[in-house]
Protein backbone atom coordinates (compact mmCIF):
# COMPACT_ATOMS: atom_id res chain seq x y z
CA UNK A 1 0.00 0.00 0.00
CA UNK A 2 1.32 3.28 -0.75
CA UNK A 3 0.56 6.64 0.92
CA UNK A 4 -2.33 7.88 -1.54
CA UNK A 5 -3.64 4.20 -0.12
CA UNK A 6 -3.57 5.17 3.33
CA UNK A 7 -4.93 8.53 2.79
CA UNK A 8 -8.08 7.09 1.25
CA UNK A 9 -8.51 4.33 3.73
CA UNK A 10 -8.52 6.78 6.65
CA UNK A 11 -10.67 9.19 4.78
CA UNK A 12 -13.15 6.41 4.02
CA UNK A 13 -12.80 3.97 7.36
CA UNK A 14 -10.32 6.02 9.67
CA UNK A 15 -8.30 2.90 9.32
CA UNK A 16 -4.46 3.41 10.35
CA UNK A 17 -3.26 0.32 9.92
CA UNK A 18 -4.63 -2.87 9.46
CA UNK A 19 -7.76 -3.31 11.04
CA UNK A 20 -8.78 -5.52 14.03
CA UNK A 21 -11.36 -8.05 13.28
CA UNK A 22 -12.45 -9.52 9.66
CA UNK A 23 -11.26 -7.34 7.37
CA UNK A 24 -11.89 -7.16 3.27
CA UNK A 25 -10.05 -4.56 1.40
CA UNK A 26 -11.10 -3.92 -2.57
CA UNK A 27 -8.34 -1.64 -4.61
CA UNK A 28 -9.29 -0.49 -7.75
CA UNK A 29 -11.32 -3.73 -8.43
CA UNK A 30 -10.08 -6.51 -6.90
CA UNK A 31 -9.35 -7.65 -3.34
CA UNK A 32 -6.24 -7.30 -1.97
CA UNK A 33 -6.26 -8.05 1.73
CA UNK A 34 -9.01 -10.29 3.21
CA UNK A 35 -9.25 -11.91 6.83
CA UNK A 36 -11.91 -13.40 8.48
CA UNK A 37 -12.14 -13.92 12.26
CA UNK A 38 -13.22 -17.01 14.37
CA UNK A 39 -17.04 -15.08 14.48
CA UNK A 40 -16.80 -13.58 10.96
CA UNK A 41 -16.35 -14.96 7.83
CA UNK A 42 -15.74 -12.94 4.52
CA UNK A 43 -15.78 -15.41 1.35
CA UNK A 44 -15.66 -14.09 -2.13
CA UNK A 45 -18.51 -14.65 -4.50
CA UNK A 46 -18.11 -17.63 -6.89
CA UNK A 47 -20.56 -16.22 -9.77
CA UNK A 48 -19.93 -12.34 -9.33
CA UNK A 49 -17.79 -9.82 -7.95
CA UNK A 50 -18.03 -9.74 -4.34
CA UNK A 51 -18.11 -11.02 -0.86
CA UNK A 52 -20.27 -12.75 1.39
CA UNK A 53 -19.79 -11.69 5.54
CA UNK A 54 -21.51 -13.90 7.60
CA UNK A 55 -21.93 -12.84 11.17
CA UNK A 56 -22.12 -16.11 13.40
CA UNK A 57 -25.49 -15.72 15.79
CA UNK A 58 -24.70 -14.13 19.15
CA UNK A 59 -21.21 -12.45 17.86
CA UNK A 60 -20.78 -9.29 20.03
CA UNK A 61 -18.92 -6.12 19.94
CA UNK A 62 -16.95 -7.42 16.93
CA UNK A 63 -16.12 -5.63 13.76
CA UNK A 64 -16.01 -5.49 9.93
CA UNK A 65 -14.45 -3.41 7.88
CA UNK A 66 -14.67 -3.29 4.06
CA UNK A 67 -13.30 -0.34 2.37
CA UNK A 68 -13.21 0.34 -1.26
CA UNK A 69 -10.81 2.49 -3.08
CA UNK A 70 -9.89 3.00 -6.29
CA UNK A 71 -6.66 5.24 -7.33
CA UNK A 72 -6.45 4.56 -11.21
CA UNK A 73 -8.90 6.07 -14.06
CA UNK A 74 -11.09 4.83 -16.02
CA UNK A 75 -12.01 2.04 -13.60
CA UNK A 76 -15.96 1.03 -13.66
CA UNK A 77 -16.11 -1.17 -10.67
CA UNK A 78 -19.25 -3.04 -9.58
CA UNK A 79 -19.54 -5.41 -6.76
CA UNK A 80 -22.24 -7.43 -4.33
CA UNK A 81 -21.43 -7.40 -1.41
CA UNK A 82 -24.38 -9.55 0.99
CA UNK A 83 -23.99 -9.78 4.73
CA UNK A 84 -25.43 -12.24 6.85
CA UNK A 85 -25.41 -11.05 10.22
CA UNK A 86 -27.22 -13.88 13.00
CA UNK A 87 -29.63 -14.02 15.91
CA UNK A 88 -28.37 -11.82 18.80
CA UNK A 89 -25.78 -10.51 17.70
CA UNK A 90 -24.13 -7.05 17.82
CA UNK A 91 -21.66 -6.18 15.56
CA UNK A 92 -19.91 -2.74 13.98
CA UNK A 93 -19.70 -2.80 9.88
CA UNK A 94 -17.29 -0.13 8.32
CA UNK A 95 -17.91 -0.19 4.46
CA UNK A 96 -16.84 3.24 2.15
CA UNK A 97 -15.19 4.12 -0.82
CA UNK A 98 -12.83 6.52 -2.03
CA UNK A 99 -11.99 7.69 -5.31
CA UNK A 100 -8.98 9.19 -6.15
CA UNK A 101 -8.91 10.14 -9.66
CA UNK A 102 -5.95 11.68 -11.77
CA UNK A 103 -6.60 11.26 -14.88
CA UNK A 104 -9.34 12.15 -17.53
CA UNK A 105 -11.50 9.58 -17.75
CA UNK A 106 -14.36 8.43 -15.25
CA UNK A 107 -13.84 6.44 -12.51
CA UNK A 108 -17.28 4.87 -11.03
CA UNK A 109 -17.73 2.24 -7.57
CA UNK A 110 -21.20 1.11 -7.54
CA UNK A 111 -21.41 -0.90 -4.22
CA UNK A 112 -24.50 -3.32 -4.24
CA UNK A 113 -24.94 -4.13 -0.41
CA UNK A 114 -27.61 -6.12 0.57
CA UNK A 115 -28.00 -6.87 5.03
CA UNK A 116 -29.87 -9.88 6.04
CA UNK A 117 -30.02 -9.01 10.00
CA UNK A 118 -31.48 -11.75 11.87
CA UNK A 119 -33.73 -11.71 14.91
CA UNK A 120 -32.76 -9.54 17.97
CA UNK A 121 -29.43 -8.55 16.28
CA UNK A 122 -28.03 -5.27 16.02
CA UNK A 123 -25.61 -3.51 13.58
CA UNK A 124 -24.08 0.15 12.93
CA UNK A 125 -23.21 0.51 9.28
CA UNK A 126 -20.84 3.47 8.58
CA UNK A 127 -20.37 4.26 4.97
CA UNK A 128 -18.03 7.41 4.24
CA UNK A 129 -17.67 8.35 0.56
CA UNK A 130 -14.76 10.59 -0.83
CA UNK A 131 -12.75 11.52 -3.72
CA UNK A 132 -9.96 13.35 -4.75
CA UNK A 133 -7.17 13.70 -7.36
CA UNK A 134 -6.47 16.74 -9.76
CA UNK A 135 -8.05 15.09 -12.78
CA UNK A 136 -10.74 15.93 -14.37
CA UNK A 137 -11.78 12.47 -14.91
CA UNK A 138 -15.30 12.30 -13.15
CA UNK A 139 -15.77 10.18 -9.61
CA UNK A 140 -19.20 8.69 -9.77
CA UNK A 141 -20.33 6.75 -6.70
CA UNK A 142 -23.57 4.80 -6.87
CA UNK A 143 -24.37 2.76 -3.83
CA UNK A 144 -27.18 0.14 -3.54
CA UNK A 145 -28.16 -0.74 -0.29
CA UNK A 146 -30.82 -3.15 0.89
CA UNK A 147 -32.00 -4.37 4.55
CA UNK A 148 -34.06 -7.10 5.46
CA UNK A 149 -34.63 -7.00 9.68
CA UNK A 150 -36.51 -9.69 11.33
CA UNK A 151 -37.40 -9.70 14.40
CA UNK A 152 -36.87 -7.03 16.94
CA UNK A 153 -33.49 -6.47 15.04
CA UNK A 154 -31.78 -2.96 15.46
CA UNK A 155 -29.89 -1.49 12.63
CA UNK A 156 -27.95 2.17 12.27
CA UNK A 157 -26.98 3.05 9.19
CA UNK A 158 -25.00 6.35 8.85
CA UNK A 159 -23.61 7.59 5.37
CA UNK A 160 -21.74 10.47 4.85
CA UNK A 161 -20.14 12.20 1.67
CA UNK A 162 -18.46 15.03 2.42
CA UNK A 163 -16.33 15.99 -0.45
CA UNK A 164 -14.87 15.53 -3.73
CA UNK A 165 -17.49 12.86 -5.34
CA UNK A 166 -18.84 14.46 -8.69
CA UNK A 167 -21.92 12.44 -9.12
CA UNK A 168 -23.91 10.15 -6.63
CA UNK A 169 -27.06 8.10 -6.56
CA UNK A 170 -27.68 6.70 -3.59
CA UNK A 171 -30.72 4.07 -3.51
CA UNK A 172 -31.86 2.46 0.06
CA UNK A 173 -34.75 0.09 0.77
CA UNK A 174 -35.60 -1.44 4.16
CA UNK A 175 -38.11 -3.72 5.00
CA UNK A 176 -38.88 -4.18 8.63
CA UNK A 177 -40.70 -6.81 10.57
CA UNK A 178 -41.71 -7.11 13.71
CA UNK A 179 -40.40 -4.84 16.98
CA UNK A 180 -37.54 -4.05 14.47
CA UNK A 181 -35.66 -0.46 14.46
CA UNK A 182 -33.90 1.38 11.71
CA UNK A 183 -32.40 4.68 12.49
CA UNK A 184 -30.52 6.27 8.95
CA UNK A 185 -28.55 9.31 9.57
CA UNK A 186 -27.49 10.57 5.88
CA UNK A 187 -24.85 13.66 5.96
CA UNK A 188 -24.21 14.54 2.48
CA UNK A 189 -22.56 18.03 1.14
CA UNK A 190 -21.64 18.71 -2.50
CA UNK A 191 -19.77 21.92 -3.90
CA UNK A 192 -18.67 22.54 -7.26
CA UNK A 193 -20.97 21.23 -9.68
CA UNK A 194 -22.02 17.81 -8.13
CA UNK A 195 -24.93 16.01 -8.02
CA UNK A 196 -26.54 14.03 -5.42
CA UNK A 197 -29.92 12.01 -5.57
CA UNK A 198 -30.97 9.85 -2.67
CA UNK A 199 -33.83 7.93 -2.93
CA UNK A 200 -35.16 5.85 0.17
CA UNK A 201 -38.03 3.25 0.60
CA UNK A 202 -39.21 2.16 3.82
CA UNK A 203 -41.20 -0.49 4.44
CA UNK A 204 -42.53 -1.09 8.15
CA UNK A 205 -44.00 -4.50 7.77
CA UNK A 206 -44.50 -5.74 11.64
CA UNK A 207 -45.86 -4.83 14.66
CA UNK A 208 -44.13 -1.70 16.54
CA UNK A 209 -41.43 -1.25 13.96
CA UNK A 210 -39.96 2.02 14.00
CA UNK A 211 -37.78 3.54 11.76
CA UNK A 212 -36.12 7.44 12.29
CA UNK A 213 -34.87 8.83 8.99
CA UNK A 214 -32.56 11.91 9.19
CA UNK A 215 -31.14 13.60 6.34
CA UNK A 216 -28.78 16.56 6.69
CA UNK A 217 -27.40 18.25 3.60
CA UNK A 218 -25.18 21.60 2.49
CA UNK A 219 -25.56 22.54 -0.90
CA UNK A 220 -22.70 25.04 -2.25
CA UNK A 221 -22.14 26.55 -5.91
CA UNK A 222 -23.73 25.12 -8.44
CA UNK A 223 -24.52 21.74 -7.03
CA UNK A 224 -28.03 20.14 -7.19
CA UNK A 225 -28.93 17.57 -4.53
CA UNK A 226 -32.54 15.64 -4.79
CA UNK A 227 -33.82 13.84 -1.78
CA UNK A 228 -36.65 11.47 -2.03
CA UNK A 229 -37.25 9.11 1.52
CA UNK A 230 -40.75 7.39 1.36
CA UNK A 231 -41.73 5.37 4.62
CA UNK A 232 -44.19 3.30 4.43
CA UNK A 233 -46.60 1.67 7.37
CA UNK A 234 -48.02 -1.72 6.45
CA UNK A 235 -48.53 -2.30 10.41
CA UNK A 236 -49.11 -0.29 13.81
CA UNK A 237 -45.44 1.52 13.72
CA UNK A 238 -44.40 4.50 14.24
CA UNK A 239 -41.77 6.69 11.26
CA UNK A 240 -40.11 9.67 11.69
CA UNK A 241 -38.60 11.63 8.23
CA UNK A 242 -36.64 14.55 9.06
CA UNK A 243 -34.57 16.07 5.94
CA UNK A 244 -33.07 19.51 6.61
CA UNK A 245 -30.91 21.06 4.35
CA UNK A 246 -28.72 24.82 3.61
CA UNK A 247 -28.69 26.39 0.77
CA UNK A 248 -25.65 28.37 -0.62
CA UNK A 249 -24.48 30.02 -3.51
CA UNK A 250 -26.18 28.97 -6.63
CA UNK A 251 -26.76 25.45 -5.67
CA UNK A 252 -30.61 23.79 -5.84
CA UNK A 253 -32.03 21.54 -3.51
CA UNK A 254 -35.23 19.06 -3.83
CA UNK A 255 -36.33 17.28 -0.98
CA UNK A 256 -39.72 15.42 -1.28
CA UNK A 257 -40.06 13.09 1.89
CA UNK A 258 -43.20 11.21 1.20
CA UNK A 259 -45.53 9.07 4.28
CA UNK A 260 -47.82 6.38 3.06
CA UNK A 261 -49.83 4.50 5.67
CA UNK A 262 -51.89 1.71 5.19
CA UNK A 263 -52.52 0.58 8.40
CA UNK A 264 -55.18 2.90 11.19
CA UNK A 265 -52.38 2.68 13.84
CA UNK A 266 -49.27 3.67 11.68
CA UNK A 267 -48.13 6.72 13.16
CA UNK A 268 -45.61 8.15 10.18
CA UNK A 269 -44.07 12.28 10.35
CA UNK A 270 -41.99 13.81 8.02
CA UNK A 271 -40.63 16.73 8.00
CA UNK A 272 -38.65 19.07 5.41
CA UNK A 273 -36.41 22.70 5.33
CA UNK A 274 -34.39 24.05 3.07
CA UNK A 275 -32.88 27.16 4.12
CA UNK A 276 -29.45 29.87 4.05
CA UNK A 277 -27.80 29.68 6.99
CA UNK A 278 -29.35 32.05 9.57
CA UNK A 279 -27.48 35.20 9.29
CA UNK A 280 -27.89 35.88 13.49
CA UNK A 281 -25.47 32.68 13.86
CA UNK A 282 -23.06 34.38 11.33
CA UNK A 283 -22.96 36.98 13.56
CA UNK A 284 -23.21 35.29 16.99
CA UNK A 285 -19.82 33.40 15.98
CA UNK A 286 -17.94 36.84 14.42
CA UNK A 287 -18.67 38.64 18.02
CA UNK A 288 -17.01 35.83 19.57
CA UNK A 289 -13.77 36.96 17.05
CA UNK A 290 -14.40 34.66 14.39
CA UNK A 291 -14.39 36.05 10.85
CA UNK A 292 -17.37 35.49 8.53
CA UNK A 293 -15.86 32.77 6.89
CA UNK A 294 -14.63 31.16 9.99
CA UNK A 295 -18.06 30.97 10.95
CA UNK A 296 -19.85 29.63 8.07
CA UNK A 297 -17.51 26.78 8.11
CA UNK A 298 -18.30 26.25 12.16
CA UNK A 299 -21.89 26.02 11.23
CA UNK A 300 -21.81 23.91 8.10
CA UNK A 301 -19.58 21.67 9.95
CA UNK A 302 -21.88 21.56 13.38
CA UNK A 303 -24.44 20.98 11.28
CA UNK A 304 -23.04 17.84 9.55
CA UNK A 305 -21.43 16.75 12.72
CA UNK B 1 -12.51 53.55 28.10
CA UNK B 2 -15.40 53.74 25.72
CA UNK B 3 -16.52 56.94 24.10
CA UNK B 4 -19.20 57.38 21.84
CA UNK B 5 -18.70 61.26 19.99
CA UNK B 6 -21.99 62.58 18.54
CA UNK B 7 -23.07 59.06 17.57
CA UNK B 8 -26.04 59.13 15.14
CA UNK B 9 -28.06 55.91 13.17
CA UNK B 10 -30.34 56.68 10.66
CA UNK B 11 -32.39 54.49 8.21
CA UNK B 12 -34.41 55.24 5.29
CA UNK B 13 -37.76 53.23 4.04
CA UNK B 14 -40.91 54.24 1.82
CA UNK B 15 -41.79 57.09 4.45
CA UNK B 16 -38.28 58.62 4.24
CA UNK B 17 -35.26 58.98 6.42
CA UNK B 18 -35.79 57.97 10.37
CA UNK B 19 -33.25 58.97 12.79
CA UNK B 20 -32.79 56.45 14.85
CA UNK B 21 -29.74 57.54 17.39
CA UNK B 22 -29.46 61.43 17.25
CA UNK B 23 -26.11 63.06 18.09
CA UNK B 24 -25.28 61.02 20.99
CA UNK B 25 -22.14 61.02 23.00
CA UNK B 26 -21.30 58.97 26.19
CA UNK B 27 -18.56 58.03 27.68
CA UNK B 28 -18.18 55.10 29.74
CA UNK B 29 -15.13 54.63 32.31
CA UNK B 30 -12.94 51.62 32.66
CA UNK B 31 -14.71 48.90 34.91
CA UNK B 32 -17.92 50.58 35.36
CA UNK B 33 -21.30 49.05 35.14
CA UNK B 34 -23.71 50.83 32.99
CA UNK B 35 -27.35 50.53 32.97
CA UNK B 36 -28.87 51.51 29.48
CA UNK B 37 -32.83 51.95 30.16
CA UNK B 38 -35.86 53.80 28.36
CA UNK B 39 -39.05 53.03 26.61
CA UNK B 40 -39.22 50.41 23.80
CA UNK B 41 -38.74 51.76 20.05
CA UNK B 42 -36.37 54.78 21.92
CA UNK B 43 -33.08 53.17 20.53
CA UNK B 44 -31.61 51.01 23.27
CA UNK B 45 -30.56 48.04 21.03
CA UNK B 46 -29.48 49.99 18.07
CA UNK B 47 -26.59 51.92 20.51
CA UNK B 48 -25.63 48.21 21.37
CA UNK B 49 -25.59 46.98 18.39
CA UNK B 50 -23.49 50.39 17.01
CA UNK B 51 -20.81 49.60 19.60
CA UNK B 52 -20.21 45.86 18.91
CA UNK B 53 -20.07 46.75 15.00
CA UNK B 54 -23.41 45.11 14.29
CA UNK B 55 -25.05 48.25 12.47
CA UNK B 56 -22.25 51.21 11.47
CA UNK B 57 -23.52 54.29 12.68
CA UNK B 58 -24.32 57.31 10.17
CA UNK B 59 -22.44 59.94 11.40
CA UNK B 60 -19.97 60.39 14.53
CA UNK B 61 -16.92 58.29 16.44
CA UNK B 62 -16.58 55.47 18.44
CA UNK B 63 -13.58 55.47 20.59
CA UNK B 64 -11.87 51.85 22.32
CA UNK B 65 -9.38 53.05 24.76
CA UNK B 66 -8.37 55.80 22.58
CA UNK B 67 -8.87 53.69 19.01
CA UNK B 68 -10.97 54.70 16.47
CA UNK B 69 -13.13 51.74 16.23
CA UNK B 70 -15.99 53.05 14.33
CA UNK B 71 -15.19 51.20 11.25
CA UNK B 72 -13.41 48.68 12.26
CA UNK B 73 -15.30 44.90 12.00
CA UNK B 74 -17.65 43.11 14.41
CA UNK B 75 -14.93 40.17 14.64
CA UNK B 76 -12.09 42.84 15.10
CA UNK B 77 -13.82 44.75 18.00
CA UNK B 78 -14.43 41.35 19.93
CA UNK B 79 -10.74 41.03 19.60
CA UNK B 80 -10.07 43.51 21.10
CA UNK B 81 -12.31 42.59 23.95
CA UNK B 82 -15.71 43.35 23.09
CA UNK B 83 -18.70 41.00 23.89
CA UNK B 84 -22.17 41.54 22.83
CA UNK B 85 -25.11 39.19 24.32
CA UNK B 86 -27.90 38.69 22.08
CA UNK B 87 -31.46 39.70 23.43
CA UNK B 88 -32.62 36.56 21.18
CA UNK B 89 -29.79 34.51 20.80
CA UNK B 90 -29.10 32.33 17.64
CA UNK B 91 -29.54 28.31 18.00
CA UNK B 92 -27.38 26.34 16.07
CA UNK B 93 -28.10 22.59 15.01
CA UNK B 94 -25.30 20.04 15.76
CA UNK B 95 -23.46 22.38 18.21
CA UNK B 96 -22.99 21.14 21.57
CA UNK B 97 -22.96 23.66 25.01
CA UNK B 98 -19.87 22.68 25.37
CA UNK B 99 -18.76 23.66 21.92
CA UNK B 100 -20.45 26.92 22.20
CA UNK B 101 -18.46 27.57 25.09
CA UNK B 102 -15.26 26.56 23.39
CA UNK B 103 -15.69 28.59 20.69
CA UNK B 104 -16.43 31.61 22.59
CA UNK B 105 -13.05 30.81 24.91
CA UNK B 106 -11.03 30.24 21.93
CA UNK B 107 -10.13 26.78 22.75
CA UNK B 108 -11.26 23.67 24.03
CA UNK B 109 -13.08 24.50 27.73
CA UNK B 110 -12.22 21.88 30.22
CA UNK B 111 -15.35 20.43 31.39
CA UNK B 112 -14.85 21.42 34.66
CA UNK B 113 -14.68 25.42 33.54
CA UNK B 114 -17.72 24.87 31.26
CA UNK B 115 -19.71 23.82 34.59
CA UNK B 116 -18.25 26.74 36.44
CA UNK B 117 -19.97 28.76 33.86
CA UNK B 118 -23.29 26.78 33.83
CA UNK B 119 -23.17 26.65 37.23
CA UNK B 120 -23.14 30.62 37.34
CA UNK B 121 -25.94 31.06 35.19
CA UNK B 122 -27.80 28.98 37.45
CA UNK B 123 -28.12 25.78 35.07
CA UNK B 124 -26.96 22.37 36.46
CA UNK B 125 -24.18 21.67 34.45
CA UNK B 126 -24.37 18.19 33.53
CA UNK B 127 -27.34 18.06 32.18
CA UNK B 128 -26.79 20.76 29.73
CA UNK B 129 -22.90 20.34 28.49
CA UNK B 130 -23.78 18.21 25.65
CA UNK B 131 -27.56 19.26 25.05
CA UNK B 132 -27.38 20.89 21.25
CA UNK B 133 -28.49 24.75 21.49
CA UNK B 134 -31.20 24.05 19.38
CA UNK B 135 -34.82 24.65 19.62
CA UNK B 136 -35.11 21.99 22.30
CA UNK B 137 -33.92 24.32 24.99
CA UNK B 138 -36.49 26.87 26.56
CA UNK B 139 -36.36 30.62 25.83
CA UNK B 140 -34.88 30.63 29.65
CA UNK B 141 -32.01 28.54 28.99
CA UNK B 142 -30.92 29.61 25.26
CA UNK B 143 -30.42 32.88 27.69
CA UNK B 144 -28.81 32.17 30.10
CA UNK B 145 -26.45 30.12 28.06
CA UNK B 146 -25.92 33.18 26.10
CA UNK B 147 -24.65 34.84 29.25
CA UNK B 148 -22.28 31.78 30.04
CA UNK B 149 -20.88 32.54 26.70
CA UNK B 150 -19.31 36.16 27.40
CA UNK B 151 -18.64 34.62 30.95
CA UNK B 152 -16.53 32.41 29.12
CA UNK B 153 -14.28 34.89 27.18
CA UNK B 154 -11.62 37.31 28.29
CA UNK B 155 -13.92 40.41 28.06
CA UNK B 156 -13.38 44.02 28.67
CA UNK B 157 -16.74 45.19 27.79
CA UNK B 158 -19.69 42.80 28.15
CA UNK B 159 -22.53 44.32 26.22
CA UNK B 160 -26.30 42.32 27.00
CA UNK B 161 -29.13 43.27 25.27
CA UNK B 162 -32.12 43.26 27.60
CA UNK B 163 -31.19 39.77 29.20
CA UNK B 164 -34.54 39.54 30.94
CA UNK B 165 -36.76 39.64 27.54
CA UNK B 166 -38.30 36.36 27.44
CA UNK B 167 -37.80 34.70 30.09
CA UNK B 168 -39.92 33.30 32.57
CA UNK B 169 -40.08 34.90 36.37
CA UNK B 170 -38.24 32.05 37.92
CA UNK B 171 -35.41 32.31 35.34
CA UNK B 172 -35.79 36.29 35.60
CA UNK B 173 -34.81 35.34 39.41
CA UNK B 174 -31.84 33.32 38.43
CA UNK B 175 -30.76 35.93 36.08
CA UNK B 176 -30.69 38.73 38.34
CA UNK B 177 -28.66 36.46 40.99
CA UNK B 178 -26.14 35.48 38.10
CA UNK B 179 -25.27 39.35 37.26
CA UNK B 180 -25.13 40.51 41.34
CA UNK B 181 -22.47 37.36 40.97
CA UNK B 182 -20.74 38.99 37.57
CA UNK B 183 -20.63 42.21 39.17
CA UNK B 184 -19.09 41.38 41.93
CA UNK B 185 -16.32 39.31 40.69
CA UNK B 186 -15.95 40.72 36.94
CA UNK B 187 -12.85 43.06 35.91
CA UNK B 188 -14.64 44.08 32.65
CA UNK B 189 -16.64 47.10 32.13
CA UNK B 190 -20.39 46.21 31.71
CA UNK B 191 -23.30 47.59 29.58
CA UNK B 192 -26.97 46.22 30.13
CA UNK B 193 -29.66 47.17 28.34
CA UNK B 194 -32.59 46.60 30.35
CA UNK B 195 -36.18 47.54 31.72
CA UNK B 196 -35.35 45.94 35.18
CA UNK B 197 -35.79 47.61 38.51
CA UNK B 198 -33.77 44.49 40.35
CA UNK B 199 -30.75 45.32 37.70
CA UNK B 200 -31.05 49.10 37.59
CA UNK B 201 -30.28 48.53 41.47
CA UNK B 202 -27.53 46.92 41.31
CA UNK B 203 -25.66 49.25 38.31
CA UNK B 204 -22.91 51.77 39.18
CA UNK B 205 -24.40 54.21 36.16
CA UNK B 206 -28.00 54.70 34.74
CA UNK B 207 -28.65 56.09 31.05
CA UNK B 208 -32.29 56.72 29.84
CA UNK B 209 -32.05 56.51 25.88
CA UNK B 210 -35.57 57.66 24.38
CA UNK B 211 -36.05 58.96 21.03
CA UNK B 212 -32.51 58.19 19.86
CA UNK B 213 -31.35 60.63 22.68
CA UNK B 214 -29.37 60.37 26.12
CA UNK B 215 -32.64 62.25 28.36
CA UNK B 216 -30.66 61.78 31.36
CA UNK B 217 -27.28 59.74 32.84
CA UNK B 218 -25.92 59.63 36.35
CA UNK B 219 -24.47 57.53 38.79
CA UNK B 220 -27.24 54.97 39.95
CA UNK B 221 -28.02 56.26 43.18
CA UNK B 222 -29.27 60.14 41.61
CA UNK B 223 -31.21 58.25 38.37
CA UNK B 224 -33.17 55.23 40.10
CA UNK B 225 -34.57 57.23 42.58
CA UNK B 226 -35.88 59.95 40.17
CA UNK B 227 -37.47 56.72 37.81
CA UNK B 228 -38.90 55.14 40.43
CA UNK B 229 -40.64 58.74 41.49
CA UNK B 230 -41.74 59.31 37.42
CA UNK B 231 -43.02 55.51 37.16
CA UNK B 232 -45.02 56.18 40.32
CA UNK B 233 -46.26 59.26 39.28
CA UNK B 234 -48.50 59.90 36.04
CA UNK B 235 -46.37 61.68 34.05
CA UNK B 236 -43.28 60.13 32.28
CA UNK B 237 -41.29 63.35 31.72
CA UNK B 238 -38.29 61.30 30.22
CA UNK B 239 -40.83 60.49 27.23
Amino acid sequence: MNNIDRTMLQAVADLHETPQGAYNIRKNGEGIERRSSANITIEPKQDKPGIDITVKPGTKNESVHIPVIITETGVDDLTYNDFYIGDDSDVVIVAGCGIHNSGDKKSEHDGIHRFFIGKNARIKYVEKHYGQGEGTGERVLNPVTEIYMDENSYCEMESVQIKGVDSTKRDTVAKLEKGASLVILEKLMTHGDQIAHSDMVIELNGEDASAQIISRSVAKDTSQQVFYPRAVGNAKCRAHVQCDSIIMDEAKIRSIPEIAANHFEANIVHEAAIGRINNDQLLKLQTMGKTPEEAEEIIINCFLK
Amino acid sequence: MLELKNISFNVADEKGEKDIIKDISLTLEDGKFLVITGPNGGGKSTLAKLIMGIEQPTGGQILWNGQDITNMSITDRARLGIGYAFQHPPRFKGLSVRDLLSLAHGSDLPEDQCCAYLTHVGLCSKDYLNRQVDSSLSGGEIKRIEIATLMARDLQLAIYDEPEAGIDLWSFNMLVESFKGISKTRKESMIIISHQERIMKIADEIAIVADGVVKKIGPQSEIFPELMAEFNSNTCTFR
